[in-house]
Protein backbone atom coordinates (compact mmCIF):
# COMPACT_ATOMS: atom_id res chain seq x y z
CA UNK A 1 0.00 0.00 0.00
CA UNK A 2 1.22 3.55 -0.84
CA UNK A 3 1.24 6.16 1.41
CA UNK A 4 0.21 9.57 -0.42
CA UNK A 5 1.39 11.76 2.00
CA UNK A 6 4.82 10.20 1.54
CA UNK A 7 5.23 10.31 -1.92
CA UNK A 8 3.86 13.56 -2.37
CA UNK A 9 6.18 14.64 0.42
CA UNK A 10 9.44 13.14 -1.59
CA UNK A 11 10.30 14.24 -5.38
CA UNK A 12 11.95 10.26 -5.39
CA UNK A 13 9.89 8.04 -3.11
CA UNK A 14 11.66 4.27 -2.89
CA UNK A 15 9.61 1.35 -1.84
CA UNK A 16 11.31 -2.15 -1.14
CA UNK A 17 13.24 -1.59 -4.32
CA UNK A 18 14.78 -5.30 -5.72
CA UNK A 19 17.25 -5.75 -8.47
CA UNK A 20 18.45 -8.48 -9.95
CA UNK A 21 21.13 -9.88 -12.55
CA UNK A 22 20.23 -13.26 -13.37
CA UNK A 23 19.92 -15.14 -10.47
CA UNK A 24 21.88 -12.68 -8.20
CA UNK A 25 20.14 -9.80 -6.63
CA UNK A 26 22.10 -7.11 -5.89
CA UNK A 27 19.73 -4.92 -3.98
CA UNK A 28 17.64 -6.36 -1.61
CA UNK A 29 14.37 -4.36 -0.90
CA UNK A 30 15.68 -0.98 -0.55
CA UNK A 31 13.69 2.17 0.92
CA UNK A 32 13.97 5.43 1.45
CA UNK A 33 12.98 8.78 -0.71
CA UNK A 34 14.81 12.08 -1.98
CA UNK A 35 13.08 15.57 -0.73
CA UNK A 36 12.96 18.38 -3.29
CA UNK A 37 16.05 20.58 -3.24
CA UNK A 38 17.94 18.11 -0.68
CA UNK A 39 21.44 16.84 -2.29
CA UNK A 40 21.41 13.28 -0.88
CA UNK A 41 24.54 11.13 -1.27
CA UNK A 42 24.40 7.42 -1.84
CA UNK A 43 27.48 6.20 -0.22
CA UNK A 44 29.04 2.58 -0.02
CA UNK A 45 32.08 0.87 -0.64
CA UNK A 46 32.29 -0.68 -4.39
CA UNK A 47 30.08 -3.75 -4.92
CA UNK A 48 27.83 -2.48 -2.44
CA UNK A 49 25.18 -2.04 -5.10
CA UNK A 50 25.14 1.72 -4.71
CA UNK A 51 25.43 2.34 -8.96
CA UNK A 52 22.95 0.10 -9.63
CA UNK A 53 20.72 2.16 -7.45
CA UNK A 54 20.92 5.20 -9.14
CA UNK A 55 20.51 3.77 -12.52
CA UNK A 56 17.47 1.99 -11.52
CA UNK A 57 16.43 5.75 -10.26
CA UNK A 58 16.99 6.94 -13.63
CA UNK A 59 14.99 4.07 -15.57
CA UNK A 60 18.59 2.90 -17.06
CA UNK A 61 17.83 -0.57 -14.91
CA UNK A 62 14.07 -2.65 -14.19
CA UNK A 63 13.82 -3.60 -11.19
CA UNK A 64 12.97 -6.90 -10.19
CA UNK A 65 10.25 -5.92 -7.38
CA UNK A 66 9.52 -2.66 -5.41
CA UNK A 67 8.18 0.58 -6.49
CA UNK A 68 10.00 4.08 -7.62
CA UNK A 69 7.89 7.31 -7.38
CA UNK A 70 9.54 10.31 -9.49
CA UNK A 71 6.99 13.00 -9.42
CA UNK A 72 4.40 11.15 -8.39
CA UNK A 73 5.00 8.18 -11.39
CA UNK A 74 5.78 4.76 -10.20
CA UNK A 75 8.47 4.88 -13.07
CA UNK A 76 8.91 0.73 -12.42
CA UNK A 77 5.78 0.32 -13.99
CA UNK A 78 4.95 2.94 -16.55
CA UNK A 79 5.08 3.11 -20.38
CA UNK A 80 7.93 3.86 -22.27
CA UNK A 81 6.26 6.86 -23.49
CA UNK A 82 5.98 7.87 -20.08
CA UNK A 83 9.27 7.29 -19.15
CA UNK A 84 10.94 9.65 -21.39
CA UNK A 85 8.61 12.60 -20.43
CA UNK A 86 10.24 11.50 -16.48
CA UNK A 87 13.89 11.31 -18.26
CA UNK A 88 13.71 14.85 -19.56
CA UNK A 89 13.32 16.19 -15.95
CA UNK A 90 16.61 13.96 -14.68
CA UNK A 91 19.63 14.84 -15.82
CA UNK A 92 22.72 12.55 -15.31
CA UNK A 93 26.28 13.04 -15.33
CA UNK A 94 28.13 9.30 -15.60
CA UNK A 95 31.29 8.36 -14.10
CA UNK A 96 33.25 8.64 -16.95
CA UNK A 97 31.45 11.59 -18.80
CA UNK A 98 30.52 9.78 -21.21
CA UNK A 99 31.10 12.41 -23.82
CA UNK A 100 30.88 11.32 -27.75
CA UNK A 101 34.43 11.40 -28.38
CA UNK A 102 33.04 12.23 -32.11
CA UNK A 103 31.52 15.73 -31.26
CA UNK A 104 32.58 18.93 -29.87
CA UNK A 105 31.72 19.98 -26.47
CA UNK A 106 29.47 22.22 -27.64
CA UNK A 107 27.54 19.07 -29.88
CA UNK A 108 27.68 17.24 -26.94
CA UNK A 109 25.86 19.24 -24.80
CA UNK A 110 23.65 20.52 -27.44
CA UNK A 111 22.81 16.64 -28.05
CA UNK A 112 19.70 16.05 -25.54
CA UNK A 113 18.01 19.55 -26.70
CA UNK A 114 18.71 18.46 -30.61
CA UNK A 115 16.73 15.30 -29.78
CA UNK A 116 14.15 16.38 -27.45
CA UNK A 117 13.07 19.66 -28.13
CA UNK A 118 12.02 21.92 -31.28
CA UNK A 119 14.34 24.22 -30.32
CA UNK A 120 15.98 26.35 -33.52
CA UNK A 121 19.67 26.33 -33.87
CA UNK A 122 20.40 29.84 -32.75
CA UNK A 123 18.62 29.30 -29.21
CA UNK A 124 20.45 25.71 -28.93
CA UNK A 125 23.67 27.10 -29.40
CA UNK A 126 22.83 29.92 -26.72
CA UNK A 127 22.16 27.27 -24.28
CA UNK A 128 25.11 25.59 -24.77
CA UNK A 129 27.34 28.79 -24.14
CA UNK A 130 24.93 29.42 -20.86
CA UNK A 131 25.52 26.17 -19.57
CA UNK A 132 29.06 25.82 -20.25
CA UNK A 133 29.89 28.90 -18.45
CA UNK A 134 27.65 27.86 -15.17
CA UNK A 135 30.12 24.73 -15.03
CA UNK A 136 33.11 26.82 -16.12
CA UNK A 137 33.82 26.07 -19.33
CA UNK A 138 33.33 28.83 -21.68
CA UNK A 139 35.10 29.35 -24.56
CA UNK A 140 35.23 25.71 -24.75
CA UNK A 141 32.28 24.86 -27.13
CA UNK A 142 34.51 24.13 -29.96
CA UNK A 143 37.34 21.58 -28.31
CA UNK A 144 37.15 18.21 -28.59
CA UNK A 145 36.52 15.66 -25.82
CA UNK A 146 40.13 13.96 -26.34
CA UNK A 147 41.46 17.74 -25.92
CA UNK A 148 39.97 18.05 -22.11
CA UNK A 149 41.25 16.94 -18.89
CA UNK A 150 39.41 14.64 -16.55
CA UNK A 151 38.24 17.55 -14.67
CA UNK A 152 37.32 19.54 -17.66
CA UNK A 153 35.37 16.43 -19.27
CA UNK A 154 33.57 15.91 -16.10
CA UNK A 155 32.22 19.28 -16.00
CA UNK A 156 30.98 19.20 -20.30
CA UNK A 157 29.48 16.35 -18.60
CA UNK A 158 27.62 18.17 -15.77
CA UNK A 159 26.95 20.81 -18.68
CA UNK A 160 25.13 18.12 -20.76
CA UNK A 161 23.25 16.59 -17.24
CA UNK A 162 22.22 19.81 -17.07
CA UNK A 163 20.55 21.20 -20.85
CA UNK A 164 17.36 20.22 -20.61
CA UNK A 165 16.88 22.03 -16.70
CA UNK A 166 16.54 18.84 -14.96
CA UNK A 167 14.56 19.29 -11.63
CA UNK A 168 16.71 16.26 -10.83
CA UNK A 169 20.54 16.40 -11.53
CA UNK A 170 22.45 12.78 -10.67
CA UNK A 171 26.21 11.85 -10.38
CA UNK A 172 27.38 8.66 -10.43
CA UNK A 173 31.00 8.77 -8.95
CA UNK A 174 31.86 12.97 -9.96
CA UNK A 175 34.96 12.80 -8.23
CA UNK A 176 36.24 9.22 -9.52
CA UNK A 177 39.47 9.30 -10.74
CA UNK A 178 40.68 12.98 -10.46
CA UNK A 179 43.10 14.45 -8.21
CA UNK A 180 41.74 15.77 -4.87
CA UNK A 181 42.32 19.39 -5.93
CA UNK A 182 40.74 19.00 -9.09
CA UNK A 183 37.88 16.72 -7.30
CA UNK A 184 37.27 19.60 -4.71
CA UNK A 185 36.26 21.66 -7.72
CA UNK A 186 33.58 19.33 -8.91
CA UNK A 187 32.59 19.11 -4.99
CA UNK A 188 32.37 22.75 -5.27
CA UNK A 189 30.91 23.01 -8.42
CA UNK A 190 27.72 20.68 -7.17
CA UNK A 191 27.41 22.94 -4.40
CA UNK A 192 26.96 25.97 -6.19
CA UNK A 193 24.53 24.36 -8.93
CA UNK A 194 22.45 23.10 -6.29
CA UNK A 195 22.50 26.21 -4.58
CA UNK A 196 22.03 28.90 -7.78
CA UNK A 197 19.48 26.39 -9.57
CA UNK A 198 17.39 24.92 -6.60
CA UNK A 199 17.86 21.74 -8.24
CA UNK A 200 17.34 18.40 -6.13
CA UNK A 201 20.42 16.36 -6.28
CA UNK A 202 21.95 12.31 -5.95
CA UNK A 203 24.82 11.58 -6.09
CA UNK A 204 26.87 8.35 -5.80
CA UNK A 205 30.45 8.22 -4.11
CA UNK A 206 32.85 6.52 -2.47
CA UNK A 207 34.52 9.29 -1.44
CA UNK A 208 34.09 10.45 2.01
CA UNK A 209 35.20 13.93 2.01
CA UNK A 210 33.14 14.35 -0.75
CA UNK A 211 30.00 13.04 0.36
CA UNK A 212 30.35 15.18 4.22
CA UNK A 213 31.30 17.72 2.18
CA UNK A 214 27.77 18.07 -0.22
CA UNK A 215 25.02 16.09 1.45
CA UNK A 216 22.42 17.06 2.89
CA UNK A 217 21.31 13.63 3.62
CA UNK A 218 23.48 10.66 2.99
CA UNK A 219 22.35 6.46 2.66
CA UNK A 220 24.92 4.40 2.96
CA UNK A 221 24.72 1.25 1.50
CA UNK A 222 26.55 -2.33 2.15
CA UNK A 223 25.77 -5.18 0.07
CA UNK A 224 22.28 -4.37 -1.39
CA UNK A 225 21.36 -2.91 2.10
CA UNK A 226 20.75 0.40 3.70
CA UNK A 227 23.01 0.48 6.65
CA UNK A 228 22.26 4.04 7.68
CA UNK A 229 20.15 7.14 6.36
CA UNK A 230 20.85 10.59 8.20
CA UNK A 231 22.05 14.04 8.02
CA UNK A 232 26.25 14.00 7.91
CA UNK A 233 26.05 14.80 11.40
CA UNK A 234 23.62 11.87 12.55
CA UNK A 235 26.16 9.60 10.62
CA UNK A 236 28.93 10.72 12.28
CA UNK A 237 27.21 9.92 15.57
CA UNK A 238 26.44 6.59 14.53
CA UNK A 239 27.23 3.72 16.44
CA UNK A 240 26.31 0.95 13.69
CA UNK A 241 29.27 -1.02 13.55
CA UNK A 242 28.80 -1.49 9.84
CA UNK A 243 28.92 2.43 9.91
CA UNK A 244 32.08 2.91 11.56
CA UNK A 245 33.84 0.71 9.92
CA UNK A 246 33.23 2.46 6.75
CA UNK A 247 33.75 5.70 8.21
CA UNK A 248 36.50 4.88 10.00
CA UNK A 249 37.87 3.26 6.82
CA UNK A 250 38.77 -0.03 8.99
CA UNK A 251 39.18 -3.13 6.14
CA UNK A 252 37.45 -5.98 6.84
CA UNK A 253 38.87 -8.37 9.22
CA UNK A 254 40.36 -10.90 7.73
CA UNK A 255 39.64 -13.85 8.85
CA UNK A 256 35.92 -13.46 7.54
CA UNK A 257 37.63 -13.10 4.10
CA UNK A 258 39.17 -16.05 4.56
CA UNK A 259 35.77 -18.11 5.66
CA UNK A 260 33.98 -16.23 2.79
CA UNK A 261 37.05 -17.81 0.51
CA UNK A 262 36.68 -21.07 1.65
CA UNK A 263 32.46 -20.99 1.53
CA UNK A 264 32.86 -20.08 -2.32
CA UNK A 265 35.82 -23.28 -2.94
CA UNK A 266 33.73 -25.65 -1.15
CA UNK A 267 30.06 -24.55 -2.02
CA UNK A 268 27.40 -26.92 -3.91
CA UNK A 269 27.07 -25.87 -7.70
CA UNK A 270 23.35 -25.33 -8.02
CA UNK A 271 22.31 -27.64 -9.85
CA UNK A 272 22.27 -27.65 -14.00
CA UNK A 273 19.43 -26.69 -15.98
CA UNK A 274 18.32 -28.80 -18.63
CA UNK B 1 1.15 29.95 -22.48
CA UNK B 2 -0.81 32.85 -24.34
CA UNK B 3 1.31 35.98 -25.64
CA UNK B 4 -0.40 38.93 -27.11
CA UNK B 5 1.14 42.28 -28.71
CA UNK B 6 -0.04 45.70 -28.42
CA UNK B 7 0.72 49.13 -29.09
CA UNK B 8 1.28 51.52 -26.71
CA UNK B 9 2.41 54.86 -28.43
CA UNK B 10 6.07 54.07 -30.33
CA UNK B 11 6.49 51.08 -27.90
CA UNK B 12 5.01 47.68 -28.86
CA UNK B 13 4.46 45.88 -25.89
CA UNK B 14 4.42 42.07 -25.77
CA UNK B 15 3.18 40.40 -22.78
CA UNK B 16 3.29 37.01 -22.08
CA UNK B 17 1.03 35.22 -19.33
CA UNK B 18 2.36 31.27 -17.90
CA UNK B 19 5.45 29.96 -17.83
CA UNK B 20 7.84 29.65 -20.81
CA UNK B 21 9.80 26.48 -20.88
CA UNK B 22 11.31 24.12 -23.75
CA UNK B 23 7.85 23.45 -25.51
CA UNK B 24 6.56 27.13 -25.93
CA UNK B 25 9.82 29.33 -26.10
CA UNK B 26 10.05 28.98 -29.86
CA UNK B 27 6.52 30.85 -29.95
CA UNK B 28 7.70 33.78 -27.61
CA UNK B 29 10.82 33.91 -30.15
CA UNK B 30 9.48 34.28 -33.30
CA UNK B 31 6.75 37.02 -31.68
CA UNK B 32 9.71 38.91 -30.62
CA UNK B 33 11.81 38.36 -33.35
CA UNK B 34 8.72 39.19 -35.58
CA UNK B 35 8.30 42.60 -34.41
CA UNK B 36 11.67 43.28 -33.99
CA UNK B 37 12.22 42.43 -37.65
CA UNK B 38 9.23 42.33 -39.59
CA UNK B 39 7.20 45.18 -38.02
CA UNK B 40 10.71 46.78 -37.23
CA UNK B 41 9.33 48.31 -33.99
CA UNK B 42 11.64 50.96 -32.17
CA UNK B 43 10.88 49.42 -29.02
CA UNK B 44 9.65 46.79 -27.91
CA UNK B 45 8.54 45.92 -24.25
CA UNK B 46 8.46 42.68 -22.38
CA UNK B 47 6.06 42.46 -20.07
CA UNK B 48 6.25 39.27 -18.14
CA UNK B 49 4.44 39.86 -14.75
CA UNK B 50 2.46 37.23 -15.55
CA UNK B 51 5.62 34.61 -16.41
CA UNK B 52 5.99 32.65 -12.95
CA UNK B 53 9.30 30.21 -14.71
CA UNK B 54 11.45 31.19 -17.31
CA UNK B 55 13.89 27.86 -17.95
CA UNK B 56 16.84 28.55 -20.40
CA UNK B 57 15.66 28.20 -23.32
CA UNK B 58 13.47 31.09 -22.43
CA UNK B 59 15.90 32.95 -21.47
CA UNK B 60 17.87 32.02 -24.84
CA UNK B 61 15.11 33.55 -26.81
CA UNK B 62 15.75 36.87 -24.81
CA UNK B 63 18.96 36.86 -25.47
CA UNK B 64 18.71 36.20 -29.34
CA UNK B 65 15.70 39.00 -29.23
CA UNK B 66 18.14 41.11 -27.36
CA UNK B 67 20.80 40.53 -29.84
CA UNK B 68 18.37 41.12 -32.89
CA UNK B 69 17.15 44.83 -31.24
CA UNK B 70 20.96 46.01 -31.19
CA UNK B 71 21.66 44.85 -34.73
CA UNK B 72 18.93 46.98 -35.75
CA UNK B 73 19.51 49.92 -33.68
CA UNK B 74 15.93 49.24 -31.76
CA UNK B 75 15.49 48.64 -27.91
CA UNK B 76 14.04 45.33 -26.08
CA UNK B 77 12.78 46.09 -22.62
CA UNK B 78 11.81 43.81 -20.31
CA UNK B 79 9.51 44.64 -17.28
CA UNK B 80 7.02 42.81 -14.24
CA UNK B 81 9.67 40.08 -13.63
CA UNK B 82 8.78 37.80 -10.83
CA UNK B 83 11.72 37.14 -8.53
CA UNK B 84 11.81 33.41 -10.06
CA UNK B 85 12.51 35.03 -13.46
CA UNK B 86 15.03 38.01 -12.36
CA UNK B 87 16.56 35.18 -9.94
CA UNK B 88 17.10 32.93 -13.34
CA UNK B 89 18.89 36.03 -15.28
CA UNK B 90 20.93 37.22 -12.47
CA UNK B 91 22.38 33.26 -12.19
CA UNK B 92 22.69 33.67 -16.00
CA UNK B 93 24.71 36.84 -15.21
CA UNK B 94 22.41 38.50 -17.31
CA UNK B 95 20.11 40.93 -15.44
CA UNK B 96 22.55 44.06 -16.58
CA UNK B 97 22.75 42.76 -20.13
CA UNK B 98 19.05 44.25 -20.62
CA UNK B 99 17.14 46.57 -19.75
CA UNK B 100 14.89 46.12 -16.88
CA UNK B 101 12.27 47.95 -15.22
CA UNK B 102 9.45 47.46 -12.26
CA UNK B 103 6.42 47.69 -14.52
CA UNK B 104 4.98 48.38 -17.66
CA UNK B 105 4.25 52.21 -16.72
CA UNK B 106 7.63 52.60 -16.09
CA UNK B 107 9.42 50.79 -19.53
CA UNK B 108 7.06 52.97 -21.21
CA UNK B 109 7.87 56.26 -19.58
CA UNK B 110 11.80 54.79 -19.92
Amino acid sequence: MIEDAKINDAIIAVLDLRVRYGEREVLHGINFDVRRYETLVILGGSGSGKSTLLRTLVGLEKPSAGEIWVKGKNIAQIPLGEMDEIRKKLGMSFQGGALFGSLTVGENVALPLREHTQLEDSTIQIIVRLKLEQVGLAGFEEYMPSQLSGGMKKRAAVARAMAMDPEILCFDEPSAGLDPIIAAGIDNLIVKLKKAFRMTIVVVTHELASAFLIADRMVLIDKGNIMAIGTPEELRASAHPRVRQFLDRVPEPEVTEELDYLQMLTEERPPRRS
Amino acid sequence: MHISTRQSGSATIVEVNGDIDLYNSPEVRQVLLGVLREKRAPRVIANLAAVKYIDSSGVASLVEALKVSRDLGSRLILCGLSPAAREVLELSRLIKVFEVFENEAQALSA
